[in-house]
């Protein structure tokens, strides 16, 4: 254990490129808000010594080093002691190499999430991470916030009820902010079912390309130590095929109980009709589409 | 022990403990005391499911006549929990139909149940008598249908705000005709319309009927047929309440209401037209308990209903009522003992209504008996919540959601540290705590040394460095829960302070800055704590040790790592730490 924080660190800057570049690849399915979490870091590791000092211009008084180890509850004073046992870098147990330590683990974490390593402390400028969150998020209307998930924190009973009133008595004309509606999608194989907020979405092709990334891991095999015994295991096809192709097809539930194909009417009347969505087998869908319009033609 | 009292006058004394900490006290006094209050323990309290398992439970406790189980972690009502997680009651209905043929009460909160559970659980327990479901979902009404057809003793079943697959509104006509026990229904959460003839024979026949909540969907012209059949109600929730205006609905409305001499608490209110009221206005002296919190109603009426309820103690409401309107409530409610205020239009840019930390501070001052705050508010200052602090240090409870993250002291821009230190330095008592707007680890330090008595802390876009988590787990004597999401806290205080996740229920890290490496390192040094890795982006060994995880679930368990984990969850234990170094 001891070691693997030294090769990690020796290697930092030629893994630095690669882990930068896994990043840009890998299938985050983190919402805006995981984001904003990135740019502050870099201010997480070190308690000690240089990086306290650093942080100087907060205003606050620097707590002393001294006072860290003697003041503070035991607790610090003996995982330095018990040094050989805990953390990445402990070498000696002194507070100075805990310091390097901490600063060499800052710089590996830095590299891990490729993110602007500013020290931000204390930022009276709440509004930063907020216009982050809006330039990554285009879908966003630019009257209403991006949506962080699970903030404000106010559960789904309060929040479906808030958007029906919302809605009902035109608060805002032509406001598409109404909050979240989250649907549970299910996936015929898949062993459990997911949960999407429609309102992240302006459009049937977004919705598309999240489902696939959110459902292609069940398609990567992972199931192996994990996975319920006697689940349908699905072959190791992109997603992207199965959706376009005849394997799946999404539909949905709408507020009549009745199974539509996902795409036959207009975006904003299906997310305000759609109930939950379900990833079919192609073969299962059969039948659907013509229902679907003539249904979409009677509403209108 | 040879001059010990005889088992029975033990047994007997022991029944006279009712909380769980003095029996657990008991317990450990001697051998003998702990065989007699295993045998005699009657009501079991499992604060997480996986902190023990169905077979230890039965094992230590024979005989035992009401559960109480917690599944998910709290921040899973905000949807930080991906679905599939676990927390599934069917292993431990299974286990409980063998074990306990007696048991009558069975309540949870976010668990998953299915309709399979909820068979079982009618068909095994012959004397089954209170069925409480908070937050659950994974269940439909088909499972209501069983409970309603086979629990012939069932006095309570409530459904408290889970997430039920509506089929249909056809289960409630499953109580069967001679079916007369029940005493409390709450079926709010529910879509469907139920047949209104058969709740109306339901009420009429059941004499003990105390608490009725009904969903939206029974409108408000029906309403006086129902109370009028129960008017020995207590707690009754409306439906949907808004009609046209007609004279003759208000009247009959009017009647029914007053017909309720024992009504103490009201809710419901969806869709209100405030026309309808002062039809209430009869029983409002005796309100104790108000939830208006679905009522879109504004500020004057809602302040023309409170001014009828002098004894309120519990107000559950919409921003709308805004700072006038808790002004009113702060002079005419001095027995108020709890708030919620909830925002109408949380995702809106601009604030709706006239709302600010001012209503709050008007409260604090004019309601000495005030104890359990939750406030929803765009703007607060560190002046207003040190007068807070000062007026109220009665405080149990205080939860603040300043809406916009990060916010800070509105007037002068700084943090809001000095504010939440007030609070906590003042407050002895307080038992919870949720924090928000602009802070530092400032705040943490205050929070460490004063919050004495502090139980759950709930932590969201604060902080800037390790620091901060050290000093909350470095005090805090009393904390059992913490949860923290989007918070710069990363390893070092994680794993200085190890033994302190012993003494907790749980710990809860989302979007922070915990290393895969510091996970697999707790998880190896401390066995008796399940070290759950959530990750959603495939196996964290894919990725460098020191990327941090996106989410951490640690707790305290005597049962091991669990074995339902869905493939997104890893549990950091030694043979983990081994296979996937």
């Amino acid at each position: 254990m001891e070691n693997s924080s030294s090769s990690s660190i020796v290697s930092t800057e030629s893994e630095k490129n690669s882990v930068l570049n896994l990043k840009e690849t890998e299938l985050r399915l983190g919402l805006p808000g995981s984001d904003f979490l990135e740019k502050k870091a870099g201010t997480g590791i070190s308690l000690f010594g240089k990086d306290l000092k650093d942080e100087g211009n907060n205003g606050f008084s620097q707590i002393p080093l001294k006072n860290l180890v003697s003041g503070a509850k035991r607790v610090f004073s003996d995982a330095i002691d018990g040094s050989g046992k805990w953390g990445f870098s402990m070498k000696g147990g002194s507070e100075v190499d805990l310091g390097n330590g901490g600063s060499e683990n800052n710089n590996t974490l830095q590299s891990c999430l490729a993110g602007p390593s500013g020290k931000e402390i204390g930022n009276p400028n709440p509004a930063k991470p907020v216009e982050d969150k809006k330039n990554e998020n285009n879908s966003t209307a630019p009257a209403s916030k991006a949506q962080v998930v699970g903030w404000p924190p106010i559960r789904s009973f309060r929040k479906n009820t808030l958007a029906t009133n919302l809605s009902k008595n035109n608060v805002v004309e032509g406001k598409s902010g109404l909050g979240c509606v989250y649907v549970k999608v299910s996936m015929d194989g898949a062993p459990y079912l997911r949960k999407i907020d429609l309102k992240t979405y302006c459009s049937y092709a977004e919705l598309s390309s999240a489902l696939e990334k959110m459902f292609s891991c069940f398609t990567i095999g992972q199931y192996a130590p994990h996975g319920l015994p006697g689940q349908e295991h699905l072959r190791e096809n992109c997603l992207k095929d199965l959706l376009h192709g005849s394997e799946y097809v999404l539909t949905y539930e709408d507020k009549d109980s009745d199974w539509m194909l996902v795409g036959d009417v207009p975006w904003e009347m299906f997310t305000d009709s759609c109930k939950r969505l379900r990833i079919m087998k192609g073969s299962d869908a059969t039948g659907l589409a013509p229902r679907a319009m003539q249904k979409c033609k009677s509403q209108s | 022990m040879a001059y010990s009292f005889p088992e029975e006058v033990l047994e007997y004394v022991f029944a006279f403990l009712s909380s769980d900490k003095d029996r657990n006290a008991v317990s450990l006094v001697c051998k003998s005391w702990y065989e007699i209050e295993r045998w005699c323990r009657r009501r079991i309290f499992i604060g997480n499911c996986y902190a023990v398992s169905p077979q230890i439970v039965i094992r230590r406790f024979p005989e035992v006549s009401a559960v109480k189980i917690k599944g998910k972690p709290h921040f899973a009502d905000f949807n930080l929990v991906p679905e599939g997680w676990g927390a599934y009651l069917y292993p431990w209905i299974s286990a409980m139909a063998r074990s306990y043929p007696w048991l009558e009460e069975i309540k949870l909160k976010r668990m998953v149940v299915t309709d399979e559970s909820l068979e079982l659980i009618s068909k095994s327990f012959k004397n089954f008598k209170v069925l409480v479901l908070s937050s659950c979902e994974g269940f439909t009404t088909d499972g209501l249908a069983s409970i309603a057809a086979n629990c012939r003793n069932l006095r309570e079943l409530d459904l408290k705000e889970s997430e039920v697959e509506d089929l249909s509104g056809h289960w409630l006509s499953h109580f069967p005709d001679n079916f007369t026990s029940l005493v409390s229904l709450n079926m709010s959460c529910l879509g469907s319309e139920v047949s209104f003839s058969a709740l109306e024979r339901l009420v009429s026949r059941c004499p003990n009927l105390k608490t009725l909540r009904l969903n939206r969907a029974v409108p408000v012209e029906k309403l006086p047929s129902l109370l009028r059949r129960a008017p020995q109600l207590v707690e009754f929730g409306t439906g949907a309440y808004s009609a046209e205006i007609r004279t003759d609905i208000f009247s009959n409305l009017v009647e029914a209401f007053s017909g309720c001499k024992h009504l103490k608490s009201l809710s419901g209110f969806w869709d209100v037209v405030p026309a309808y009221l002062p039809a209430m206005y009869n029983v409002c002296s005796r309100i104790t308990s108000l939830n208006l919190s679905y009522a879109t109603v504004q500020s004057p009426d809602l302040v023309e209903l409170i001014s009828q309820c002098p004894n309120l103690k519990c107000l559950w409401v919409l921003d709308y009522i805004e700072d006038a309107g808790l002004k009113a409530l702060s002079s005419y409610c001095k027995d108020l003992q709890e708030l919620r205020v909830f925002p109408s239009d949380p995702y809106g840019a601009e604030p709706n209504v006239s709302l600010t930390e001012q209503g709050l501070v008007t409260v604090s001052a004019g309601c000495p008996k005030l104890q359990s705050v939750l406030y929803f508010c765009r703007q607060m200052s560190n002046a207003a919540l040190i007068a807070i602090a000062r007026n109220r240090p009665n405080l149990i409870r205080f939860r603040l959601c300043i809406i916009e993250p990060q916010a800070p002291d509105y007037l002068t821009l700084e943090p809001l540290d000095t504010g939440f230190g007030a609070i906590v330095e003042h407050c002895k008592q307080l038992r919870r705590l949720s924090l928000s707007g602009l802070l530092t680890d400032r705040v943490f330090e205050y929070i460490g040394t004063h919050a004495e008595k502090l139980e759950m802390l709930s932590i969201a876009f604060a902080g800037d460095s390790d620091l901060g988590l050290h000093y909350v787990l470095s005090g805090c004597e009393s904390l059992r829960k913490l949860e923290i999401r989007d918070c710069p806290f990363g390893d070092k205080a994680l794993l200085a302070n190890a033994a302190k996740l012993e003494t907790m229920r749980s710990l809860w890290m989302s979007s922070c800055s915990v290393s895969y490496g510091a996970c697999k390192l707790l998880g190896q040094k401390m066995p008796r704590l399940n070290v759950e890795v959530i990750d959603e982006r495939g196996p964290p060994d894919s990725r460098p040790e020191t990327c941090p995880v996106e989410k951490l679930y640690v707790y305290r368990t005597v049962a091991g790592p669990r074995v339902d984990k869905p493939d997104f969850v890893w549990t950091m234990d030694e043979d983990a730490a081994l296979r996937l170094s």
